[in-house]
């Protein structure tokens, strides 16, 4: 008998326990909500598989009665125009502050303690500032979600671009490169798949910061839409939207995941614990 | 007047000298290799020829004019690692040399430019026996091949002087005597001036034109950092007594032996 550390499942095996806890949260779900409803046809706590399908189908493929939108998807479109505004405009900031922060001592010495003192404000604490700064628009949604998470990309990427081995930068000095030919040519591609690692991980604040906003003040999206139906505790809506939302964080880090993947091969094999697995 | 020249160079740091008094001079086309105990400031040296560190005290003339005290293209270095750039090719890692030099603001070349940058790049990968790996990226090598590389990297923009950090410290005895062969047709095919720092004495003797040995002559028990190390051997290679040998080796095995 091999120990415990050394005993690997097999691959069919590995699928199966991976499936498992989830068969396990469906059925333990399918069993309560059976013995509720049995108990009470009306009940709304946990409504059965069939409700679901019933109300995303008029959620989905029926306009709206009073709007005449198909709301499932006008909601997301809106959300996700702001989540990938949101990030974006924090990549980029994240990006170039952090470069600039890591290669230049002139630009880290003020800016630095700055960027470290507003990563430590808790985003959601401002946000009536900024619904009153910016008014309830799309832009006080997009501006949290910057705030929110920009400084904490800037903070990592000041720090990768302090990781890169001092030999390389001497070496490309003894090469004949100024100080702009090494942060574009030197730092800037070095930092691009930690970049994107970096916002994989700020996505889920991203999400965080955006179903707040949208759950405060908003007239569609999916955060709003959710806190709409608490309301009249339609469960049969708000479990489906959860299950949606958490599909399309899925496939936005699945894509972002691809695109590090083909554009930087070289980053990837060099280390192995850096995301091709994850 | 000579190449370079070290004329009376101090570096002290607060409540420590490293290097005291150093006075030596250095014909284009030299070979010096340099051993010593660790710490004894040979790294200090090096950094200040490459420009990273400053001398306290002195002159360093290189070429005629007061070295600059930063890196630049007059002086090429190769470290034991991380001399090479992770994200780029073979290939583009010696072209980028030419692209620092003749494109300052978008570092990239363009048609004719850069196939003639190309062409000198691939002449070079030949040169150190890479050219079958200039589509490849660093992390595909072995240790020798990068320093293969490093070399090559170094070599495309000519410079003056070519500093080399225990280039082959971290590789295999076989592949060392492979690179040995390497750097000194390199040394003549380019005719370069060369300073390279090394643990190893048999390589010294073996490699360069001149050996410098690092060493502390005084010493003060009670203040260890009061004095600092000089060159204490000077030797042309080639022309040394077996006895020499045993005593730098004596002078210097016991410290460095201790530290390792």
């Amino acid at each position: 008998m091999k120990k415990m550390i050394n005993q690997h499942p097999s691959r069919y095996a590995k699928v199966f326990l991976a499936m498992l806890p989830f068969l396990i949260v469906i059925g333990l779900y399918l069993v309560a909500s059976d013995a509720r409803l049995s108990e009470n046809p009306n009940d709304k706590l946990l409504p059965a598989f069939s409700s679901f399908v019933d109300s995303m189908e008029r959620m989905a493929f029926e306009p709206n009665k009073r709007s005449g939108d198909y709301l499932l998807w006008t909601d997301t479109l809106a959300s996700l125009q702001r989540l990938l505004m949101g990030v974006i405009i924090s990549a980029l900031i994240g990006l170039s502050f952090g470069l600039l922060n890591g290669a230049l001592p002139f630009a880290r010495a003020p800016l630095s303690p700055f960027v470290t003192a507003i990563s430590l404000i808790p985003p959601m604490a401002i946000l009536p500032i900024l619904f009153i700064v910016f008014g309830l628009g799309e832009l006080a949604k997009v501006a949290l979600i910057v705030i929110g998470i920009a400084p904490l990309l800037i903070r990592d990427m000041q720090q990768r671009v302090l990781e890169i081995p001092t030999e390389q930068i001497i070496k490309a000095q003894t090469l004949g490169a100024n100080s702009w030919q090494i942060m574009i040519r030197i730092m800037l591609p070095q930092i691009m798949p930690r970049l994107l690692a970096a916002v994989r991980l700020a996505l889920g604040s991203a999400w965080l910061f955006l179903i707040a906003a949208e759950a405060v003040a908003s007239t569609d999206g999916l955060g709003y839409r959710i806190f709409l139906v608490r309301r009249y505790m339609a469960m049969d809506v708000i479990l489906p939207y959860v299950l949606w939302i958490t599909f399309l964080a899925f496939c936005i880090d699945w894509t972002l995941r691809r695109i590090s993947l083909w554009a930087w091969p070289w980053f990837h094999s060099a280390q192995p614990d850096s995301g091709a697995s994850s | 007047m000579s190449y370079i020249e070290f004329n009376k160079v101090w570096k002290e740091y607060p409540g420590q000298v490293v290097l005291e008094r150093l006075n030596a001079k250095v014909d284009e086309g030299e070979f010096i290799t340099i051993v010593g105990a660790s710490g004894c400031g040979k790294t200090t040296f090096l950094n200040m020829l490459l420009g990273t560190e400053t001398h306290t005290r002195g002159k360093i003339m290189l070429a005629g004019s007061e070295i600059s005290q930063e890196p630049d293209d007059s002086r090429g270095i190769v470290f034991q690692r991380y001399s090479v750039f992770p994200h780029l090719s073979v290939l583009e890692n010696v072209i980028v040399a030419r692209e620092f030099q003749q494109s300052p603001l978008l570092t990239r070349l363009f048609g004719k430019a850069k196939q003639q940058a190309k062409q000198e790049a691939k002449e070079l990968l030949d040169a150190v026996g890479l050219a079958a790996s200039e589509d490849k990226y660093p992390h595909e090598l072995s240790g020798g091949m990068q320093q293969r590389l490093a070399l090559a990297q170094s070599l495309i923009n000519k410079p003056k002087v070519l500093l080399l950090d225990e280039p082959f410290g971290a590789l295999d005895p076989g592949i060392r005597s492979d690179m040995h062969a390497l750097v000194l047709s390199l040394w003549r095919k380019h005719k370069l001036t060369i300073f390279m720092i090394t643990h190893d004495l048999k390589e010294g003797f073996y490699l360069g034109t001149r050996l410098w040995v690092f060493d502390k002559v005084r010493h003060d028990p009670q203040a260890p950092g009061a004095y600092g190390a000089k060159i204490t051997y000077d030797i042309p290679t080639g022309q040394c007594e077996t006895d020499v040998l045993e005593k730098i080796q004596g002078s210097f095995t016991d410290t460095s032996t201790s530290t390792h």
